[in-house]
C-alpha cells in the first residue's frame, strides 16, 4: 500500500509499504477514505518529538471502511468508521472508569521502558505518533490496523460526510473536553488561549455549554475570523496586551475559565531533550508557556484552567503562587476520546455542531508532503489539511 | 556477635519472600542504625514497604550478592483466576519474553531460558509453597544452571480493582563458564524484564491478547 512515511525532519515520503493484516483477535483493518494532519502532526515533522524512526507511518486522525476483521471484532465488513486516536482496550481500570488515554495495556510493554522513569507511569497507546506512544502505525496511509476494534471505532451512518464526522478522532472531542473540564456555569466569560482547530472547538463547545461570553486570544488574522464566526470575541495578542485587555473586557474580574489550546508538545518527552529545548528554545517553544502562565494569570480568583495543549516536560517559571492563592482548579489530559463519540456524532446529526467550516484544504494522498509543508508554513491559510487515499494527485 | 532482625509478615509484601534467603548480618543492621541520627531511635525501625524498595544494604539479600527482582502489578481478574493462570506453567512462556520452553515432568519444570548469541540456560525448579489462590513459591534444584528461588503472591486488590500480584525472584549466578552466560541472561535490566513480563501477564489475562504494534504476524 501507500503510506506518508517519516524520514527525518522535514522529510516526509508517501512510500510503498507492506499492507497490514490482522495480527490480534480483536483487529481490525480499514480502508481509509479520509485523514488529517494535525498540529501535533507538525512537531513529528519537525523532528523534536522523540522516538520516531524511520519509515514509520504518521497519522492519527482518520476514518474508513471496514475491509478485515479479526475473531473478536464487533465491526462488520463495509462499515464505515472514524477511529479514535488514543487506543483503548476497554477492559482495564482507567478504561472501565472512562479514562481511556489513560488505557494501561494498549501500549507494548517493551514500548514503556522511557515513559515511566519520565512521568511515573507507561502512557497509553497512540496511532501514528512517537515509539513512547506505543509505535502504532497511523492512518494517513492506505490501510490501517486498527487494534481492539470493538472498542474505540464509531459506525458512522451512511449519508453523511466524511467532512462531518472525521474530526470525531480526535480534534472535537478534544475541544469538547477542554470545555468541559473548564467547569462552565451559566453566565461564564471563558479565555481561549489559540485559535487553531482544538481552540475553535473549545470556543463552539463552550457555547454550547452555556458560556456566555468566549474570548479567543491568536495572531492569525483569518484563525481569528473563524473564531468570531463561533461566536466569540476575538484579542491579537501581537497587537494588544492580553492581560490588560481580558482585566478591562471583565470589569476587573477576570475571565471564570480559561483554556490553554497551544501547548508545547515541541518539547518532546525524553528527559534530555525536555531540558536542553526548555533552555535553547526561544521561538514556539517559549510563546507556549507564555500562553498557560498568561493563563493561569488572567483567571479570576477561584476559576478554573482546563489545559488540552501537549506538554512533554518541565516549565519553567510556572506561576505556582498565583495558582495557589487564587484557589484556581487545574484539570488537563490526553482526550478521553470514546468516552464523548457518540454524543458529539448525535450533536453533528442535530446540526448543533459544525466541523466542515475548519477544512482549508483537501489533497490526495500522493500530496501529503506538500499538505505538511503548507500547513506549517501558511498557517494563517492553511487551518486544516485533509487527505482522500481516494483522490487522484495534482499533477 | 549476631543478631536476627525480624520483620513483621502483615502487609509487608516482600517479607512473604523470606524463605528466599536467611537473614542476619549484624553488621549491616549496624551500619544502618548508625546512619540515623535522630534519636531516640527504635531498636528496629521498619516501614510498611516491600523490602526490595529499601535504600542501601536494608535488604540482606542484595548484601549477600545476590541479585533481587520484585515487582507488582494489578489485574482485573480474582485471585483465583490469575493464581491458576500462573500455576499452569506453561502459560508462562506466553507472556515471558526470555522462556523459550517450559516442561514438567513429576515434581521437577524444566525452564529454558533463551541467553545471549543464541544460547539458552535450563533451570530445573521445584515447588516449595502452593496454596491456590495465594501464592506460588519455588526454588531451583541442585541440578540447575542457576541457583535462584522465587514467590509470587495473589491478593485481592482494594476498591474492587482485581488482585495485586507481586513476583519477587532472587538468583545467585555461579561461577565459570555458566555463570559468565548467566550474567548476560538478561539482555534488560531485570527490573526492566519483570515489569515488563507482568505488564504483558496483565494485557493477556484482561484483554485476551498481547498488545503490538507491528502490522505483520510474525514470520
Amino acid at each position: 500500500m501507500r503510506a506518508l512515511t517519516y524520514h527525518g525532519a522535514h522529510d516526509v515520503r508517501v512510500d510503498t509499504v507492506p499492507d497490514p493484516e490482522i495480527v490480534n483477535p480483536r483487529d481490525a483493518i480499514l480502508e481509509i477514505t479520509s485523514t488529517a494532519i494535525c498540529g501535533s502532526d507538525l512537531h513529528l515533522y519537525d523532528g523534536v518529538i522523540p522516538g520516531l524512526m524511520g519509515g514509520d507511518i504518521l497519522g492519527h486522525e482518520f476514518m474508513g471502511r471496514v475491509v478485515e476483521t479479526g475473531p473478536g471484532s464487533t465491526l462488520k465488513k463495509g462499515q464505515r468508521v472514524v477511529v479514535p486516536f488514543t487506543i483503548s482496550c476497554g477492559q482495564c481500570f482507567h478504561c472501565l472508569k472512562q479514562q481511556f488515554s489513560a488505557c494501561d495495556n494498549s501500549n507494548p510493554a517493551e514500548k514503556q521502558d522511557l515513559t515511566e522513569p519520565l512521568f511515573g507511569h507507561a502512557l497509553s497507546g497512540l496511532f501514528g505518533f512517537s515509539h513512547l506512544a506505543g509505535g502504532y502505525p497511523g492512518g494517513q496511509a492506505e490501510y490501517v490496523r486498527v487494534p481492539y476494534s470493538d472498542v474505540g471505532p464509531i459506525v458512522i451512518p451512511e449519508g453523511m460526510e466524511d467532512d462531518e464526522v472525521l474530526f470525531l478522532s480526535d480534534i472535537l472531542p478534544t475541544g469538547w473536553m477542554a470545555a468541559e473540564n473548564a467547569e462552565i456555569e451559566p453566565g461564564d466569560t471563558v479565555a481561549v488561549w489559540g485559535a487553531g482547530p482544538v481552540g475553535l472547538f473549545a470556543v463552539q463547545s463552550a457555547r454550547i455549554m452555556g458560556a456566555e461570553r468566549v474570548i479567543a486570544i491568536d495572531h492569525h488574522p483569518r484563525r481569528l475570523e473563524l473564531a468570531r464566526q463561533m461566536g466569540a470575541e476575538v484579542i491579537d495578542y501581537s497587537r494588544t496586551h492580553v492581560l490588560e485587555a481580558l482585566r478591562e473586557m471583565t470589569g476587573g474580574i477576570g475571565p471564570d475559565a480559561v483554556i490553554d489550546a497551544v501547548g508545547m508538545e515541541s518539547h518532546g518527552f525524553a528527559p534530555d531533550s525536555i531540558l536542553d529545548s526548555a533552555k535553547q528554545t526561544v521561538g514556539l517553544g517559549a510563546d507556549a508557556p507564555h500562553a498557560l502562565r498568561m493563563a493561569i494569570m488572567a483567571c479570576r480568583k477561584g476559576g478554573r484552567v482546563s489545559m488540552p495543549g501537549v506538554y512533554g516536560g518541565f516549565a519553567d517559571k510556572f506561576p505556582l503562587g498565583a495558582l495557589m492563592q487564587k484557589g484556581l482548579q487545574l484539570r488537563t489530559g490526553q482526550t478521553h476520546v470514546q468516552k464523548y463519540t457518540h454524543d458529539l456524532l448525535r450533536r453533528i446529526q442535530e446540526g448543533q455542531i459544525d466541523t466542515t467550516f475548519l477544512i482549508s484544504h483537501r489533497l490526495s494522498l500522493e500530496d501529503a508532503p506538500t499538505g505538511y509543508r503548507n500547513f506549517k508554513d501558511k498557517q494563517d491559510e492553511w487551518t486544516k489539511v485533509v487527505l482522500k487515499p481516494g483522490m487522484a494527485a495534482a499533477a | 556477635m549476631s543478631r536476627t532482625i525480624t520483620y513483621p509478615r502483615s502487609r509487608t509484601g516482600a517479607s512473604g519472600a523470606l524463605g528466599l534467603v536467611a537473614l542476619a548480618a549484624a553488621g549491616l543492621y549496624l551500619g544502618y542504625k548508625g546512619s540515623r541520627r535522630s534519636e531516640p531511635a527504635p531498636a528496629v525501625y521498619i516501614d510498611d514497604a516491600p523490602r526490595r524498595t529499601a535504600r542501601g544494604a536494608r535488604d540482606s539479600r542484595r548484601a549477600r550478592g545476590q541479585a533481587v527482582v520484585g515487582r507488582s502489578v494489578t489485574i482485573n481478574k480474582t485471585p483465583r483466576e490469575v493464581y491458576d493462570f500462573w500455576r499452569d506453567f506453561g502459560n508462562l512462556a506466553r507472556f515471558m519474553e526470555n522462556i523459550e520452553a517450559v516442561s514438567t515432568v513429576g515434581e521437577v519444570t524444566s525452564w529454558t531460558v533463551a541467553a545471549p548469541l543464541g544460547r539458552s540456560v535450563t533451570i530445573l525448579s521445584r515447588v516449595t509453597e502452593d496454596r491456590p489462590g495465594e501464592v506460588i513459591a519455588w526454588a531451583s534444584t541442585a541440578q540447575s544452571d542457576i541457583e535462584t528461588r522465587g514467590r509470587v503472591r495473589f491478593r485481592e486488590a482494594p476498591g474492587g480493582r482485581g488482585t495485586h500480584v507481586e513476583a519477587v525472584i532472587a538468583y545467585t549466578p555461579p561461577g565459570g563458564a555458566i555463570g559468565r552466560l548467566a550474567a548476560g541472561l538478561f539482555q534488560l535490566a531485570p527490573e526492566v524484564q519483570a515489569r515488563r513480563d507482568l505488564k504483558r501477564l496483565k494485557a493477556l489475562m484482561e484483554t485476551g491478547e498481547i498488545p503490538t504494534n507491528s502490522n505483520r504476524k510474525a514470520a
